[in-house]
């Protein structure tokens, strides 16, 4: 574990000195042809076959998707459909529920999952919830938190400052750094966590409806963040509101019943599906 | 179909008023004993019976520095021995345990908590007393240790318990292993309700006396270090309440007062050190 930490540390450095502009321009030019953040991507998860039972109940019937690097990738889906279960497999934060089991394949980046190191594997693949969980202390350690389990101990106040303002935080709290994170609005903590996950420079950031306790306008800082994260993060977000899967995702999949019914780029799975349930369900038939 | 109305109207005020009565029973318990305890002890407080060792009998101006010292230092010796096994195994208990060991574990420790405290006596007395052929500080304090772990283990568990769980999601999914969520986001927001617990712990064990007839056994005189008999509170107003002289009587009323206001003061100071933490951190 000593002797990854400086490593990752070298890295948050390095992207430190990043000149800010260079972050903020790149997601601008990457977007109206859609062409360069994709053509980059390379296959980061295959999910193949995948089953999830909870006790003697089937939650997910062999799911087969497989997700592309530095693009967003969205799960929709009515309630109860599968879509945060299949999430919180990527990260095996599945393990924590008492008698679940897992069946299939997931490989990241060609490794399988299941035979990671669980440690490893979260701090490669981070994760935010759908209600934000600040700790209850600072904003300072909240972010630094990943850090310091981490073995890290210097240039902590670079490495969370630098997560803040990839958070689009940094402005709004840089004077109270050593308040409670409870001071902060829900948007603000939401924020905190996304920043908390990100100061460990995860390679995949895995949201589960980051945005269904928050306001639209703080809804859409959070979607202008994920925009802004991708040339340098996988992001995986699960999300009820299909506008919002519609204007920040890359990839749609939609799943209904435990199953994968359609998984298309956004556009076109908006615009023209190709299952009849999918329609149903964009079009708001039923869900 | 008046005489009805009347009636019911009648037991609804008859049965407001028993239970109205009861709660004042209970309050006023307290204030009873408070009342009593200043009205007969008030008068023998004085700056010597906090300084003083007790006096023979027949001279005046004794005091129970001793058993004050006393009774703190077998109180430092019960948290030492009791607390650190009680938080551990409730952090087991709410963390880790599954459902059969957790019930195993909390009837445990409800029987212990139920065992007379005498009868912890005896085992104190049996396990340390006679091995080191004398009674001693030490003995009293395991005793007293002994009687925190319950107490300490259940309020531990219950106080773990009410952490939300997206804390331990939000520890784990940053690759925080489980020993390290429990010690650096867990117990932490836990912190004030489980010191809560150990304070109310100790405050209520500050009164026993049964534990320590046969293990601190009490003493006339100070008692350095950890190996003598040693006075305390509780055991001081024994001895004196039970003794033939005017005198003792009515230092039996100090000391209890002491006692009390210490009980009292530790009581009421942490739940407000609670109060005040938790409206901070929410």
């Amino acid at each position: 574990m000593a002797s990854v930490s400086p490593v990752r540390n070298a890295e948050t450095e390095n992207m430190n000195r990043q000149p800010d502009n260079a972050r903020d321009a790149a997601p601008s030019l990457a977007k109206p042809p859609e062409a360069p953040a994709v053509a980059s991507s390379s296959l980061r998860f295959k999910v193949s076959k995948l089953k999830v039972f909870y006790g003697s109940k089937e939650v997910l019937h062999g799911i087969d998707l497989e997700i592309s690097s530095n693009v967003v990738t969205a799960l929709i889906g009515p309630s109860g459909c599968g879509k945060s279960t299949f999430l919180r497999s990527l990260n095996r934060m599945n393990e924590t529920v008492r008698h679940a089991r897992l069946e299939g394949q997931i490989l990241l980046d060609g490794d399988n999952v299941l035979n990671m190191d669980v440690v490893r594997l979260r701090r490669r693949v981070g994760m935010v919830f759908q209600r934000p969980n600040p700790f209850p202390k600072s904003i300072f350690d909240n972010v630094a938190y990943g850090l310091r389990i981490n073995g890290c101990k210097e240039k902590m106040s670079d490495a969370v400052e630098h997560s803040l303002r990839r958070a689009a935080l940094w402005e709004e709290v840089k004077d109270q750094l050593h308040k409670s994170a409870y001071a902060l609005s829900g948007g603000q903590q939401q924020r905190l966590c996304i920043a908390r996950a990100l100061a460990v420079d995860p390679e995949v950031l895995l949201l589960d409806e980051p945005c269904s306790a928050l306001d639209p306008v703080t809804t859409a800082k959070i979607e202008e963040l994920l925009f802004q994260l991708k040339p340098t993060c996988t992001i995986v977000i699960v999300t009820h509101n299909m506008q919002q899967a519609a204007r920040a995702s890359d990839f749609t999949a939609f799943l209904l019943e435990g199953n994968l019914i359609e998984f298309q780029k956004t556009p076109k799975l908006f615009t023209t599906p190709s299952d009849p349930r999918t329609e149903a369900y964009i079009t708001g038939r039923f869900g | 179909m008046n005489l009805r109305t009347i009636w019911r109207k009648t037991l609804n005020v008859t049965m407001l008023s028993l239970t109205g009565a009861c709660t004042l029973i209970t309050v006023s318990v307290l204030f009873f004993i408070l009342g009593y305890l200043v009205y007969n002890g008030g008068r023998d407080l004085s700056w010597n019976f906090f300084t003083k060792l007790p006096t023979p009998v027949g001279e005046t101006g004794g005091g129970v520095a001793n058993a004050i010292v006393g009774s703190a230092k077998l109180l430092f010796l019960a948290m030492l021995f009791g607390v650190p096994v009680g938080v551990i195994a409730g952090v087991y208990l709410a963390e880790f345990s599954g459902k059969t060991m957790n019930f195993v574990v909390r009837y445990t420790t409800d029987l212990l908590n139920g065992v007379p405290s005498i009868v912890i006596g005896i085992f104190a007395y049996s396990i340390v007393v006679v091995p080191m052929r004398h009674f001693s500080t030490l003995a009293g304090g395991f005793a007293l240790g002994v009687m925190t772990i319950p107490i300490t283990v259940r309020s531990t568990e219950q106080f773990l318990r009410a952490v939300p769980n997206p804390l331990r999601e939000g520890a784990l999914a940053l690759g925080a292993s489980k020993w390290k969520t429990i010690l650096t986001v867990i117990v932490p927001a836990a912190a004030s309700g489980i010191i809560t617990g150990i304070m109310l712990a100790l405050a209520r064990v500050a009164g026993e006396t049964a534990p320590l007839l046969f293990t601190a056994f009490g003493n006339q005189f100070w008692s350095p270090g950890w190996n003598q008999p040693i006075a305390s509170l509780p055991m001081v107003i024994y001895t004196y309440a039970t003794g033939p002289y005017e005198e003792w009587h009515e230092q039996a009323w100090a000391a209890g007062l002491v006692l009390l206001g210490l009980v009292l003061v530790v009581n009421i100071g942490t739940r407000l050190v609670l109060a005040r933490k938790t409206s901070v951190a929410r």
